[in-house]
């Protein structure tokens, strides 16, 4: 029983960090728009509030993977071990 | 001009209003919360539930927090347009005017003329969801990171985005989804549905990270003088300082990037997919019908 707890546990948190992965695409994504905002504002100054706020429009919707993956993290690491447990116990009649 | 009583009296109503159901929530936050030591992170605290045929129906600390934030809105609202009057300048005058000129110009610079009437629903879109946000600022459970409520909001802007679609006819509408081959239909359905489930994971993934790591690293600092003080000093001075600054990130300038963004997303949803060409010759169609 403590084993299999273990297991589920441990299982839980890999998958947080494997999801974490995600990570990746948007910050590559955000420092890539964020990049060419500051050339355009360097090329032509005079435009920078709506370079700026194109930019952040831009940037929260390629965060949007992310922060898929950010919720199935925290789902796996507060919410999922307890669901699986409770399987667990009324599987095994405890 | 000389304030009467009466107007006095109001104005001190209204602050009150105001500020009240902010420190009720806090109130109610303080008894409620159950005392226990070490890293705190769970959803809203349920206080009551109501038996429903599909699914039970909570009253959830985050359903108080949005009802006391739309009270102390209103009362906001209500005491910045106290005694308006054209020509007389006062300072709260000249803010609420400010907020309304620039929500109009925001709403007619992205969603066009036709949909000039959409400006006080941005606003209180942009207002309740900054306030809920920034609620966290005085300890609340931030609505927002509840997500039933921001997924509420998002199924509000849903119904509207079908409604507006809906105006380029009902057949117009239901031939979108087979464009621009009838194989694409349910990975047409499927982005339809994504939408709200979008906006709403967005807003709440980035108010709910926010306050994770903040009580991540509020308990870390207190484990951290525990480690380094041990019983010499029992209150955890090193949690002083660094979780305010994280706070202005995480809750204010996250919060009031979030609230921006939802707000600039729902315009562009909505006026992205009304048909307008289709919705003038509809409209053209029917005048000539009727004359």
């Amino acid at each position: 029983m403590e084993l299999a707890i273990g297991i589920i546990l441990g299982c839980c948190a890999l998958g947080a960090g494997i999801a974490m992965i995600a990570g990746i695409g948007p910050g590559i994504g955000e420092g890539q728009a964020v990049a060419k905002a500051c050339e355009a504002i360097g090329r032509q100054p005079e435009a920078k509030s709506e370079v700026t706020s194109t930019m952040i429009m831009g940037c929260a919707i390629a965060e949007t993977t992310g922060i898929y993956a950010l919720v199935v993290a925290i789902l796996l690491i507060f919410v999922a071990p307890n669901i699986f447990v409770n399987v667990l116990k009324t599987a095994l009649g405890k | 001009m000389k304030k009467s009583l009466r107007f006095k009296t109001v104005d001190i109503l209204l602050i009150a209003l105001m500020i009240l159901p902010i420190a009720f929530g806090v109130v109610v936050r303080v008894l409620t919360k159950p005392a226990a030591e070490g890293v705190q992170i769970g959803g809203a605290l349920i206080f009551a539930r109501f038996k429903l045929p599909l699914q039970d129906l909570f009253f959830s600390e985050a359903t108080l927090n949005s009802l006391l934030v739309l009270v102390s809105l209103t009362a906001m609202a209500l005491y910045m347009t106290h005694g308006i009057r054209a020509g007389v300048k006062c300072r709260r005058h000249l803010i609420a005017e400010w907020i309304v000129e620039s929500t109009d110009n925001l709403v007619k610079n992205n969603m066009g003329p036709f949909f000039r009437a959409f400006s006080p629903f941005i606003c209180a879109i942009l207002g309740y969801s900054a306030l809920s946000s920034l609620s966290s600022l005085v300890g609340l459970f931030p609505p927002t990171s509840d997500f039933s409520t921001v997924f509420g909001w998002a199924l509000l802007v849903f119904v509207l985005i079908t409604y507006y679609k809906l105006k380029g006819g009902t057949w117009n509408y239901v031939k979108g989804y087979f464009e621009p081959i009838p194989f694409f239909a349910p990975l047409n359905v499927i982005g339809e549905i994504a939408t709200p489930i979008s906006m709403s994971f967005r807003h709440y993934g980035n108010i709910l990270s926010g306050s994770v790591i903040s009580a991540l690293i509020a308990s870390a600092l207190g484990g951290l003088t525990r480690a380094v003080f041990g019983e010499v000093c029992r209150v955890p001075v090193l949690q002083i300082g660094l979780p305010a600054v994280l706070s202005i990130y995480f809750d204010v300038f996250s919060g009031l990037l979030q609230a921006f963004i939802f707000a600039m997303l729902t315009m562009l949803n909505i006026s992205g997919g009304f048909p307008e060409e289709l919705y003038k010759k509809r409209m053209k169609k029917k005048a000539k019908r009727r004359a």
